[in-house]
Protein backbone atom coordinates (compact mmCIF):
# COMPACT_ATOMS: atom_id res chain seq x y z
CA UNK A 1 0.00 0.00 0.00
CA UNK A 2 1.13 3.44 -0.82
CA UNK A 3 1.40 6.54 1.08
CA UNK A 4 -1.21 8.60 -0.05
CA UNK A 5 -4.58 7.71 -0.35
CA UNK A 6 -6.90 7.69 -3.84
CA UNK A 7 -9.27 9.62 -1.55
CA UNK A 8 -8.87 11.55 1.36
CA UNK A 9 -12.24 13.41 3.21
CA UNK A 10 -11.89 15.50 6.44
CA UNK A 11 -13.94 17.39 8.40
CA UNK A 12 -16.38 18.00 5.79
CA UNK A 13 -19.53 20.45 6.55
CA UNK A 14 -22.75 20.47 4.60
CA UNK A 15 -25.65 21.73 5.10
CA UNK A 16 -29.05 22.13 3.84
CA UNK A 17 -30.69 25.42 5.69
CA UNK A 18 -30.87 24.72 9.44
CA UNK A 19 -30.32 21.02 8.71
CA UNK A 20 -26.75 19.66 9.02
CA UNK A 21 -26.32 16.93 6.78
CA UNK A 22 -22.77 16.24 7.17
CA UNK A 23 -21.43 17.63 10.34
CA UNK A 24 -17.42 17.00 10.30
CA UNK A 25 -17.09 13.93 8.30
CA UNK A 26 -13.45 12.19 7.77
CA UNK A 27 -12.84 9.65 6.27
CA UNK A 28 -9.78 8.03 3.96
CA UNK A 29 -10.15 5.42 1.31
CA UNK A 30 -6.78 3.25 0.00
CA UNK A 31 -6.07 2.27 -3.27
CA UNK A 32 -8.25 -0.58 -4.07
CA UNK A 33 -10.23 -0.65 -1.21
CA UNK A 34 -14.07 -1.32 -1.02
CA UNK A 35 -15.61 0.78 1.56
CA UNK A 36 -19.38 0.48 2.46
CA UNK A 37 -21.32 3.05 4.56
CA UNK A 38 -24.54 2.51 6.11
CA UNK A 39 -26.59 4.15 8.39
CA UNK A 40 -30.05 5.21 8.98
CA UNK A 41 -32.24 7.02 6.06
CA UNK A 42 -31.06 11.09 6.77
CA UNK A 43 -27.41 9.95 8.19
CA UNK A 44 -26.04 12.00 5.40
CA UNK A 45 -24.13 8.54 3.63
CA UNK A 46 -25.61 9.79 0.27
CA UNK A 47 -24.65 13.18 0.75
CA UNK A 48 -21.31 12.30 1.80
CA UNK A 49 -20.96 10.59 -1.92
CA UNK A 50 -22.87 13.54 -3.49
CA UNK A 51 -20.68 15.94 -2.09
CA UNK A 52 -17.55 13.77 -3.10
CA UNK A 53 -18.27 13.68 -6.65
CA UNK A 54 -19.26 17.95 -6.08
CA UNK A 55 -22.91 17.69 -7.30
CA UNK A 56 -23.27 19.52 -3.93
CA UNK A 57 -20.80 22.00 -2.45
CA UNK A 58 -19.66 21.57 0.88
CA UNK A 59 -20.16 24.49 3.56
CA UNK A 60 -16.41 23.29 4.81
CA UNK A 61 -13.59 21.07 5.70
CA UNK A 62 -11.74 19.80 2.96
CA UNK A 63 -11.41 16.83 0.29
CA UNK A 64 -8.81 15.74 -2.14
CA UNK A 65 -8.55 13.13 -4.49
CA UNK A 66 -4.70 11.36 -5.00
CA UNK A 67 -3.32 14.41 -3.01
CA UNK A 68 -5.46 17.32 -5.15
CA UNK A 69 -7.60 19.44 -3.43
CA UNK A 70 -11.25 18.97 -4.68
CA UNK A 71 -13.22 22.11 -5.69
CA UNK A 72 -10.95 24.63 -4.72
CA UNK A 73 -7.37 25.93 -5.27
CA UNK A 74 -5.25 28.30 -4.26
CA UNK A 75 -4.87 31.56 -6.57
CA UNK A 76 -2.49 34.20 -6.01
CA UNK A 77 -2.21 32.98 -1.96
CA UNK A 78 -5.90 33.04 -1.69
CA UNK A 79 -8.09 29.91 -1.61
CA UNK A 80 -10.79 30.35 -4.03
CA UNK A 81 -13.13 28.31 -5.67
CA UNK A 82 -12.10 26.05 -9.31
CA UNK A 83 -13.85 27.38 -12.30
CA UNK A 84 -16.34 25.32 -13.68
CA UNK A 85 -14.09 23.48 -16.67
CA UNK A 86 -11.27 22.36 -13.61
CA UNK A 87 -14.39 20.93 -11.56
CA UNK A 88 -15.81 19.16 -14.78
CA UNK A 89 -12.38 17.76 -15.03
CA UNK A 90 -11.97 16.39 -11.09
CA UNK A 91 -15.18 14.91 -11.56
CA UNK A 92 -14.87 12.81 -14.65
CA UNK A 93 -11.59 10.69 -12.65
CA UNK A 94 -14.64 10.02 -10.72
CA UNK A 95 -17.30 7.11 -11.59
CA UNK A 96 -20.75 7.67 -10.20
CA UNK A 97 -23.94 5.60 -10.25
CA UNK A 98 -26.95 6.68 -8.65
CA UNK A 99 -29.81 5.11 -7.73
CA UNK A 100 -32.03 6.29 -10.22
CA UNK A 101 -29.75 5.00 -12.20
CA UNK A 102 -29.97 8.14 -14.48
CA UNK A 103 -29.22 6.61 -17.74
CA UNK A 104 -29.49 9.68 -20.57
CA UNK A 105 -33.09 8.45 -21.80
CA UNK A 106 -32.57 10.25 -25.21
CA UNK A 107 -29.75 7.81 -26.72
CA UNK A 108 -28.89 4.00 -26.81
CA UNK A 109 -27.15 1.69 -24.48
CA UNK A 110 -24.20 2.51 -26.84
CA UNK A 111 -24.04 5.91 -26.91
CA UNK A 112 -24.38 6.54 -22.97
CA UNK A 113 -20.99 4.32 -22.96
CA UNK A 114 -19.19 6.06 -25.67
CA UNK A 115 -20.26 9.96 -25.78
CA UNK A 116 -18.81 10.30 -22.30
CA UNK A 117 -15.83 9.37 -23.88
CA UNK A 118 -15.44 11.20 -26.88
CA UNK A 119 -17.09 14.23 -24.95
CA UNK A 120 -15.02 14.59 -22.10
CA UNK A 121 -12.03 12.12 -22.87
CA UNK A 122 -11.60 12.95 -26.74
CA UNK A 123 -11.48 9.80 -27.28
CA UNK A 124 -11.85 8.51 -30.90
CA UNK A 125 -14.90 7.27 -31.59
CA UNK A 126 -13.71 3.55 -33.08
CA UNK A 127 -11.85 3.10 -29.81
CA UNK A 128 -14.94 4.67 -27.65
CA UNK A 129 -16.98 1.81 -28.86
CA UNK A 130 -14.49 -0.59 -28.67
CA UNK A 131 -14.44 -0.29 -24.83
CA UNK A 132 -18.24 0.53 -24.38
CA UNK A 133 -18.81 -3.10 -25.95
CA UNK A 134 -15.85 -4.11 -23.66
CA UNK A 135 -17.58 -2.72 -20.47
CA UNK A 136 -20.70 -4.14 -21.50
CA UNK A 137 -19.90 -7.59 -22.09
CA UNK A 138 -18.83 -7.10 -18.71
CA UNK A 139 -21.92 -6.22 -16.97
CA UNK A 140 -24.09 -8.99 -19.59
CA UNK A 141 -25.57 -6.80 -21.76
CA UNK A 142 -23.63 -7.00 -25.24
CA UNK A 143 -27.41 -8.00 -26.90
CA UNK A 144 -28.63 -4.32 -25.54
CA UNK A 145 -25.91 -2.04 -26.80
CA UNK A 146 -28.89 -0.88 -29.77
CA UNK A 147 -31.54 -0.48 -27.22
CA UNK A 148 -32.86 3.09 -25.43
CA UNK A 149 -33.01 2.45 -21.34
CA UNK A 150 -36.80 2.86 -21.11
CA UNK A 151 -36.57 -0.38 -23.19
CA UNK A 152 -34.65 -1.96 -20.09
CA UNK A 153 -35.75 -3.61 -16.72
CA UNK A 154 -34.09 -1.87 -13.23
CA UNK A 155 -31.79 -3.92 -13.13
CA UNK A 156 -30.04 -3.77 -16.28
CA UNK A 157 -30.07 0.00 -16.67
CA UNK A 158 -28.25 0.25 -13.37
CA UNK A 159 -25.87 -2.51 -15.29
CA UNK A 160 -25.18 -0.11 -17.96
CA UNK A 161 -24.84 2.84 -15.71
CA UNK A 162 -21.99 1.28 -13.81
CA UNK A 163 -20.44 0.41 -17.51
CA UNK A 164 -20.96 4.05 -18.37
CA UNK A 165 -19.45 5.16 -15.00
CA UNK A 166 -16.50 2.64 -15.73
CA UNK A 167 -16.19 3.54 -19.15
CA UNK A 168 -13.97 6.89 -18.28
CA UNK A 169 -11.91 4.92 -16.64
CA UNK A 170 -12.05 6.15 -12.91
CA UNK A 171 -9.67 6.46 -10.23
CA UNK A 172 -12.72 5.45 -7.59
CA UNK A 173 -16.34 4.55 -8.20
CA UNK A 174 -18.82 6.02 -5.86
CA UNK A 175 -22.33 4.11 -5.20
CA UNK A 176 -25.38 6.45 -4.21
CA UNK A 177 -27.78 3.38 -3.37
CA UNK A 178 -27.50 1.25 -6.38
CA UNK A 179 -30.20 -1.13 -5.64
CA UNK A 180 -32.73 1.08 -3.63
CA UNK A 181 -34.80 1.27 -6.83
CA UNK A 182 -35.12 -1.85 -7.82
CA UNK A 183 -37.43 -4.74 -7.39
CA UNK A 184 -36.41 -7.23 -4.90
CA UNK A 185 -35.47 -9.93 -7.99
CA UNK A 186 -33.44 -7.82 -9.97
CA UNK A 187 -31.20 -6.73 -6.90
CA UNK A 188 -28.39 -9.53 -7.19
CA UNK A 189 -27.69 -9.40 -10.70
CA UNK A 190 -26.85 -5.52 -9.55
CA UNK A 191 -24.67 -6.56 -6.41
CA UNK A 192 -23.17 -9.38 -9.07
CA UNK A 193 -21.64 -6.33 -11.11
CA UNK A 194 -20.29 -4.66 -7.71
CA UNK A 195 -19.03 -7.38 -6.58
CA UNK A 196 -16.94 -9.11 -9.42
CA UNK A 197 -15.44 -5.00 -9.66
CA UNK A 198 -14.34 -5.10 -6.21
CA UNK A 199 -12.63 -8.66 -6.72
CA UNK A 200 -11.15 -6.76 -9.77
CA UNK A 201 -9.49 -4.21 -7.66
CA UNK A 202 -11.53 -1.29 -7.82
CA UNK A 203 -11.85 1.60 -5.33
CA UNK A 204 -15.25 2.18 -4.44
CA UNK A 205 -17.37 3.60 -1.94
CA UNK A 206 -20.79 1.68 -1.74
CA UNK A 207 -23.68 3.76 0.08
CA UNK A 208 -26.23 1.13 0.62
CA UNK A 209 -29.17 -0.42 2.91
CA UNK A 210 -28.22 -4.04 1.89
CA UNK A 211 -26.87 -4.92 5.13
CA UNK A 212 -24.86 -8.24 3.99
CA UNK A 213 -24.15 -7.20 0.99
CA UNK A 214 -22.14 -4.14 2.79
CA UNK A 215 -20.61 -6.68 5.44
CA UNK A 216 -19.66 -9.41 2.60
CA UNK A 217 -17.78 -6.62 -0.24
CA UNK A 218 -16.35 -4.44 2.26
CA UNK A 219 -12.77 -4.11 3.23
CA UNK A 220 -13.96 -1.35 5.60
CA UNK A 221 -17.20 -0.36 6.27
CA UNK A 222 -18.73 3.13 8.47
CA UNK A 223 -21.46 3.82 10.33
CA UNK A 224 -22.93 6.69 9.81
CA UNK A 225 -25.87 8.59 12.18
CA UNK A 226 -27.18 12.09 11.91
CA UNK A 227 -24.40 13.65 9.77
CA UNK A 228 -21.16 12.13 11.32
CA UNK A 229 -19.32 9.04 11.62
CA UNK A 230 -20.03 7.40 14.82
CA UNK A 231 -17.92 4.05 14.22
CA UNK A 232 -15.60 2.88 11.43
CA UNK A 233 -13.71 -0.71 10.97
CA UNK A 234 -13.81 -4.34 9.33
CA UNK A 235 -16.86 -5.81 8.57
CA UNK A 236 -16.22 -8.22 11.57
CA UNK A 237 -15.57 -5.17 14.33
CA UNK A 238 -19.13 -3.23 12.61
CA UNK A 239 -21.17 -6.18 12.41
CA UNK A 240 -19.56 -8.39 15.16
CA UNK A 241 -18.23 -6.59 17.71
CA UNK A 242 -20.02 -3.02 17.48
CA UNK A 243 -18.86 -0.74 20.07
CA UNK A 244 -21.47 2.35 20.23
CA UNK A 245 -24.60 2.11 21.21
CA UNK A 246 -26.33 3.38 18.27
CA UNK A 247 -24.47 0.82 15.93
CA UNK A 248 -26.02 -1.98 18.10
CA UNK A 249 -29.51 -0.43 18.13
CA UNK A 250 -28.88 -0.14 14.46
CA UNK A 251 -27.73 -3.47 13.88
CA UNK A 252 -30.70 -5.18 16.11
CA UNK A 253 -33.39 -3.78 13.86
CA UNK A 254 -31.78 -6.62 11.20
CA UNK A 255 -30.73 -9.45 13.59
CA UNK A 256 -31.69 -12.38 12.79
CA UNK A 257 -32.73 -11.79 9.90
CA UNK A 258 -29.35 -10.22 8.07
CA UNK A 259 -26.92 -10.77 9.86
CA UNK A 260 -26.58 -14.61 9.53
CA UNK A 261 -27.82 -15.53 5.92
CA UNK A 262 -25.80 -13.54 3.77
CA UNK A 263 -27.97 -13.19 0.87
CA UNK A 264 -30.85 -12.21 2.64
CA UNK A 265 -31.80 -8.85 1.88
CA UNK A 266 -33.68 -6.37 4.27
CA UNK A 267 -35.09 -2.93 3.26
CA UNK A 268 -34.33 -0.39 5.39
CA UNK A 269 -37.54 1.10 5.22
CA UNK A 270 -39.46 -2.24 6.40
CA UNK A 271 -37.62 -2.20 9.59
CA UNK A 272 -37.51 1.46 10.44
CA UNK A 273 -41.11 1.69 10.05
CA UNK B 1 -83.61 -15.14 -11.49
CA UNK B 2 -80.56 -17.05 -12.68
CA UNK B 3 -78.86 -16.62 -16.39
CA UNK B 4 -79.60 -20.10 -17.77
CA UNK B 5 -77.45 -19.59 -20.83
CA UNK B 6 -73.57 -19.26 -21.07
CA UNK B 7 -72.79 -15.57 -21.54
CA UNK B 8 -70.38 -14.25 -23.93
CA UNK B 9 -70.10 -10.74 -24.16
CA UNK B 10 -68.29 -11.35 -27.60
CA UNK B 11 -71.52 -11.75 -29.28
CA UNK B 12 -73.02 -8.50 -28.40
CA UNK B 13 -74.14 -6.23 -31.33
CA UNK B 14 -73.84 -2.63 -30.92
CA UNK B 15 -76.42 -0.28 -29.38
CA UNK B 16 -78.85 1.63 -31.29
CA UNK B 17 -77.82 5.44 -30.78
CA UNK B 18 -80.76 6.54 -32.20
CA UNK B 19 -79.90 10.69 -31.59
CA UNK B 20 -76.51 10.23 -33.33
CA UNK B 21 -78.36 9.57 -36.55
CA UNK B 22 -80.17 12.95 -35.97
CA UNK B 23 -77.08 14.97 -35.40
CA UNK B 24 -75.44 13.25 -38.35
CA UNK B 25 -78.69 13.86 -40.75
CA UNK B 26 -78.37 17.46 -39.17
CA UNK B 27 -74.46 18.37 -39.97
CA UNK B 28 -75.55 16.84 -43.48
CA UNK B 29 -77.98 19.21 -44.45
CA UNK B 30 -75.81 22.24 -43.10
CA UNK B 31 -72.71 20.87 -45.17
CA UNK B 32 -75.05 20.79 -48.36
CA UNK B 33 -76.00 24.05 -47.63
CA UNK B 34 -72.71 25.79 -47.28
CA UNK B 35 -71.63 24.15 -50.68
CA UNK B 36 -74.78 25.11 -52.23
CA UNK B 37 -73.99 28.80 -50.89
CA UNK B 38 -70.18 28.52 -51.80
CA UNK B 39 -71.39 27.19 -55.37
CA UNK B 40 -73.94 29.45 -56.46
CA UNK B 41 -73.21 32.31 -55.40
CA UNK B 42 -71.53 34.64 -58.19
CA UNK B 43 -69.89 37.34 -55.67
CA UNK B 44 -67.04 33.95 -54.80
CA UNK B 45 -66.00 35.01 -58.09
CA UNK B 46 -64.55 31.46 -58.46
CA UNK B 47 -63.19 32.14 -61.78
CA UNK B 48 -61.44 34.80 -60.90
CA UNK B 49 -59.56 33.19 -57.89
CA UNK B 50 -58.44 30.48 -60.11
CA UNK B 51 -57.41 33.36 -62.55
CA UNK B 52 -55.34 35.23 -59.28
CA UNK B 53 -54.22 31.61 -57.56
CA UNK B 54 -50.76 31.69 -59.46
CA UNK B 55 -50.28 35.20 -60.37
CA UNK B 56 -46.42 35.69 -59.89
CA UNK B 57 -47.07 38.75 -57.44
CA UNK B 58 -48.99 36.33 -55.10
CA UNK B 59 -46.04 33.65 -55.24
CA UNK B 60 -43.68 36.63 -54.44
CA UNK B 61 -45.97 37.74 -51.89
CA UNK B 62 -46.22 34.53 -50.34
CA UNK B 63 -42.47 33.89 -50.71
CA UNK B 64 -42.01 37.37 -48.30
CA UNK B 65 -44.75 35.93 -45.67
CA UNK B 66 -42.83 32.30 -45.84
CA UNK B 67 -38.96 33.87 -46.21
CA UNK B 68 -40.34 36.65 -42.77
CA UNK B 69 -41.38 33.95 -40.80
CA UNK B 70 -38.31 31.44 -41.57
CA UNK B 71 -36.45 34.40 -40.52
CA UNK B 72 -38.06 35.35 -37.57
CA UNK B 73 -38.85 32.01 -36.65
CA UNK B 74 -35.11 31.05 -36.29
CA UNK B 75 -34.00 34.04 -34.66
CA UNK B 76 -36.77 34.18 -32.55
CA UNK B 77 -35.93 30.99 -31.19
CA UNK B 78 -32.30 31.61 -31.12
CA UNK B 79 -32.76 34.48 -28.90
CA UNK B 80 -35.64 32.30 -26.73
CA UNK B 81 -33.25 29.89 -25.74
CA UNK B 82 -30.52 32.48 -24.46
CA UNK B 83 -33.42 34.14 -22.67
CA UNK B 84 -34.65 30.75 -21.24
CA UNK B 85 -30.98 29.89 -20.22
CA UNK B 86 -30.37 33.30 -18.85
CA UNK B 87 -33.93 33.47 -16.93
CA UNK B 88 -32.86 30.04 -15.00
CA UNK B 89 -29.13 31.56 -14.51
CA UNK B 90 -28.40 31.68 -10.71
CA UNK B 91 -26.99 35.25 -11.73
CA UNK B 92 -29.64 37.06 -10.55
CA UNK B 93 -29.41 40.57 -12.46
CA UNK B 94 -29.17 38.08 -16.09
CA UNK B 95 -32.37 36.51 -14.46
CA UNK B 96 -33.90 39.37 -13.68
CA UNK B 97 -33.18 41.42 -17.06
CA UNK B 98 -34.37 38.81 -19.46
CA UNK B 99 -37.31 38.21 -17.00
CA UNK B 100 -38.18 41.91 -17.85
CA UNK B 101 -37.86 41.27 -21.47
CA UNK B 102 -40.00 38.45 -21.72
CA UNK B 103 -42.52 40.67 -19.58
CA UNK B 104 -41.84 43.58 -21.77
CA UNK B 105 -42.24 42.11 -25.14
CA UNK B 106 -45.05 39.39 -24.49
CA UNK B 107 -46.93 42.74 -23.14
CA UNK B 108 -46.79 44.88 -26.20
CA UNK B 109 -49.16 44.05 -29.15
CA UNK B 110 -46.84 43.12 -32.33
CA UNK B 111 -48.58 45.48 -34.78
CA UNK B 112 -47.73 48.44 -32.18
CA UNK B 113 -44.04 47.23 -32.28
CA UNK B 114 -43.90 47.02 -35.91
CA UNK B 115 -45.25 50.50 -36.41
CA UNK B 116 -42.63 51.29 -33.50
CA UNK B 117 -39.94 49.81 -34.96
CA UNK B 118 -40.52 51.08 -38.27
CA UNK B 119 -40.73 54.77 -36.90
CA UNK B 120 -38.03 54.49 -35.02
CA UNK B 121 -36.01 57.35 -36.82
CA UNK B 122 -38.03 59.58 -35.13
CA UNK B 123 -36.54 58.57 -31.45
CA UNK B 124 -33.15 57.44 -33.20
CA UNK B 125 -32.43 60.10 -35.71
CA UNK B 126 -29.15 58.18 -36.21
CA UNK B 127 -27.52 55.19 -35.29
CA UNK B 128 -24.02 54.78 -34.57
CA UNK B 129 -21.17 52.26 -33.55
CA UNK B 130 -18.85 53.70 -30.88
CA UNK B 131 -17.49 53.55 -27.54
CA UNK B 132 -20.81 54.36 -24.93
CA UNK B 133 -20.51 58.08 -24.08
CA UNK B 134 -17.18 58.58 -26.31
CA UNK B 135 -16.18 58.68 -29.72
CA UNK B 136 -18.50 57.10 -32.61
CA UNK B 137 -16.86 55.56 -35.18
CA UNK B 138 -19.40 55.39 -37.91
CA UNK B 139 -23.51 56.41 -37.60
CA UNK B 140 -25.77 55.64 -40.53
CA UNK B 141 -29.11 57.69 -40.61
CA UNK B 142 -31.75 55.19 -39.28
CA UNK B 143 -33.79 55.90 -42.15
CA UNK B 144 -31.58 53.97 -44.44
CA UNK B 145 -31.07 50.80 -41.87
CA UNK B 146 -34.44 50.66 -41.03
CA UNK B 147 -36.71 49.51 -43.95
CA UNK B 148 -39.57 47.65 -43.72
CA UNK B 149 -38.43 44.76 -43.85
CA UNK B 150 -36.18 45.19 -41.32
CA UNK B 151 -38.64 46.17 -39.08
CA UNK B 152 -40.76 43.63 -39.77
CA UNK B 153 -37.76 41.38 -38.97
CA UNK B 154 -36.63 43.16 -35.97
CA UNK B 155 -40.27 43.46 -34.70
CA UNK B 156 -41.44 40.18 -34.77
CA UNK B 157 -37.95 38.22 -33.84
CA UNK B 158 -38.04 40.51 -30.60
CA UNK B 159 -41.89 39.41 -29.82
CA UNK B 160 -41.42 35.86 -30.79
CA UNK B 161 -38.20 35.51 -28.61
CA UNK B 162 -40.20 36.20 -25.90
CA UNK B 163 -42.54 33.72 -26.60
CA UNK B 164 -40.01 31.00 -26.91
CA UNK B 165 -38.45 31.49 -24.42
CA UNK B 166 -41.17 30.85 -21.82
CA UNK B 167 -41.72 27.25 -24.06
CA UNK B 168 -38.03 26.85 -23.88
CA UNK B 169 -38.47 27.14 -20.56
CA UNK B 170 -40.97 25.15 -19.36
CA UNK B 171 -39.06 22.28 -21.60
CA UNK B 172 -36.01 23.01 -19.52
CA UNK B 173 -37.84 22.60 -16.35
CA UNK B 174 -39.69 19.70 -17.38
CA UNK B 175 -36.44 17.35 -17.65
CA UNK B 176 -35.71 15.03 -14.71
CA UNK B 177 -33.04 16.25 -12.31
CA UNK B 178 -31.32 12.97 -12.51
CA UNK B 179 -30.47 13.89 -15.84
CA UNK B 180 -28.32 17.08 -15.15
CA UNK B 181 -26.69 15.15 -12.25
CA UNK B 182 -25.29 12.74 -14.33
CA UNK B 183 -24.08 14.59 -17.16
CA UNK B 184 -22.21 16.75 -14.61
CA UNK B 185 -21.07 13.37 -12.90
CA UNK B 186 -19.36 12.13 -15.78
CA UNK B 187 -17.56 15.14 -16.42
CA UNK B 188 -19.53 17.11 -19.20
CA UNK B 189 -19.16 20.97 -18.88
CA UNK B 190 -22.04 23.01 -18.45
CA UNK B 191 -22.66 23.45 -22.28
CA UNK B 192 -22.08 19.47 -23.17
CA UNK B 193 -24.40 19.07 -20.38
CA UNK B 194 -27.11 21.90 -21.62
CA UNK B 195 -26.64 21.24 -25.57
CA UNK B 196 -26.22 17.01 -25.46
CA UNK B 197 -28.34 16.21 -22.31
CA UNK B 198 -31.07 18.87 -21.21
CA UNK B 199 -32.06 20.30 -24.66
CA UNK B 200 -32.76 17.20 -26.62
CA UNK B 201 -34.59 16.23 -24.01
CA UNK B 202 -36.43 19.46 -23.44
CA UNK B 203 -37.53 19.57 -26.98
CA UNK B 204 -40.14 16.65 -26.79
CA UNK B 205 -42.04 19.09 -24.55
CA UNK B 206 -41.20 22.37 -26.92
CA UNK B 207 -41.56 21.37 -30.18
CA UNK B 208 -46.11 21.07 -29.86
CA UNK B 209 -46.31 24.61 -28.25
CA UNK B 210 -43.51 26.13 -30.90
CA UNK B 211 -45.35 24.43 -33.87
CA UNK B 212 -48.17 26.38 -32.44
CA UNK B 213 -46.03 29.36 -32.43
CA UNK B 214 -44.85 29.19 -35.88
CA UNK B 215 -48.40 28.69 -37.08
CA UNK B 216 -49.77 31.97 -35.66
CA UNK B 217 -46.66 33.53 -36.74
CA UNK B 218 -47.02 32.77 -40.19
CA UNK B 219 -50.56 34.24 -39.64
CA UNK B 220 -48.90 37.09 -37.88
CA UNK B 221 -46.95 38.28 -40.82
CA UNK B 222 -49.94 39.49 -42.13
CA UNK B 223 -49.30 42.51 -40.30
CA UNK B 224 -46.89 44.08 -41.81
CA UNK B 225 -49.09 45.02 -44.84
CA UNK B 226 -49.83 48.21 -42.52
CA UNK B 227 -45.99 49.12 -43.39
CA UNK B 228 -46.09 48.23 -47.13
CA UNK B 229 -44.23 45.26 -46.61
CA UNK B 230 -45.16 42.72 -49.81
CA UNK B 231 -46.36 39.84 -48.20
CA UNK B 232 -48.90 37.46 -49.37
CA UNK B 233 -52.03 39.49 -47.69
CA UNK B 234 -50.07 43.40 -49.21
CA UNK B 235 -49.78 41.56 -52.89
CA UNK B 236 -53.79 40.72 -52.72
CA UNK B 237 -54.79 43.83 -51.49
CA UNK B 238 -52.38 45.94 -54.55
CA UNK B 239 -54.48 43.44 -56.78
CA UNK B 240 -58.20 44.61 -55.55
CA UNK B 241 -57.25 48.08 -55.09
CA UNK B 242 -57.10 47.93 -58.67
CA UNK B 243 -59.72 45.32 -59.92
CA UNK B 244 -62.34 45.74 -56.72
CA UNK B 245 -62.68 41.79 -56.80
CA UNK B 246 -62.22 42.11 -52.77
CA UNK B 247 -63.62 38.55 -52.01
CA UNK B 248 -62.11 36.41 -54.68
CA UNK B 249 -58.86 38.00 -53.80
CA UNK B 250 -58.87 37.29 -50.09
CA UNK B 251 -59.84 33.52 -50.92
CA UNK B 252 -56.44 33.57 -52.57
CA UNK B 253 -54.90 34.29 -49.88
CA UNK B 254 -56.65 32.10 -47.52
CA UNK B 255 -55.91 29.49 -50.06
CA UNK B 256 -52.40 30.02 -49.62
CA UNK B 257 -52.08 30.28 -46.11
CA UNK B 258 -54.19 27.15 -45.22
CA UNK B 259 -51.75 25.57 -47.35
CA UNK B 260 -48.59 26.49 -45.47
CA UNK B 261 -50.38 25.80 -42.25
CA UNK B 262 -51.02 22.31 -43.22
CA UNK B 263 -47.44 21.77 -44.40
CA UNK B 264 -46.32 23.07 -41.40
CA UNK B 265 -48.61 20.97 -38.89
CA UNK B 266 -47.17 17.69 -41.36
CA UNK B 267 -43.65 18.88 -40.08
CA UNK B 268 -44.93 19.28 -36.93
CA UNK B 269 -46.09 15.75 -36.50
CA UNK B 270 -43.02 13.98 -37.90
CA UNK B 271 -40.81 16.41 -35.25
CA UNK B 272 -43.37 15.15 -32.19
CA UNK B 273 -42.62 11.30 -33.13
CA UNK B 274 -38.68 11.69 -33.83
CA UNK B 275 -38.20 13.40 -30.51
CA UNK B 276 -40.81 11.39 -28.86
CA UNK B 277 -38.32 8.62 -29.34
CA UNK B 278 -36.54 8.54 -26.14
CA UNK B 279 -39.53 8.29 -24.08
Amino acid sequence: MSGEPVLRVREVRKSFGDHAALDGVSLEVREGEVVTVIGPSGSGKSTLVRCVHQLEAIDGGAMYLDGELLGHEFHRGHLRPLPARKVAAQRSRMGMVFQQFNLFAHWSVLRNLTEPQVLVHGTPVEKAREEALRLLERVGLSDKAQAHPRQLSGGQQQRVAIARALATNPRIMLFDEPTSALDPELVDEVLSVVRDLAGGGMTMIIVTHEMSFAREVADRCVFMEKGRVVETGTPEEIFEHPRSPRLRAFLSRFSGRAAETPHDRVLEEETAS
Amino acid sequence: MSEARTVDVAAARPRVRPMRWVAGAVMLVLAAQLGWFLYTNPRFEWPVVGQYLFHPNVLLGLGMTVLLTVICMTLGSGLGVLLAVGRLSAFRPLSWACTLYIGLFRGVPPLVQLLFWFNLAYLLPRISLGVPFGPTFASWPTNTVISALTAAIIGFTLHEAAYMAEIVRAGILGVDAGQRDAARAMGFTAGQSFFKVVLPQAMRVIIPPTGSQFISLLKGTSLVSVIALADLLYSVQVIYNQTYQIVPLLIVACFWYLIVVTLLSVGQQRLERHFGKGQ
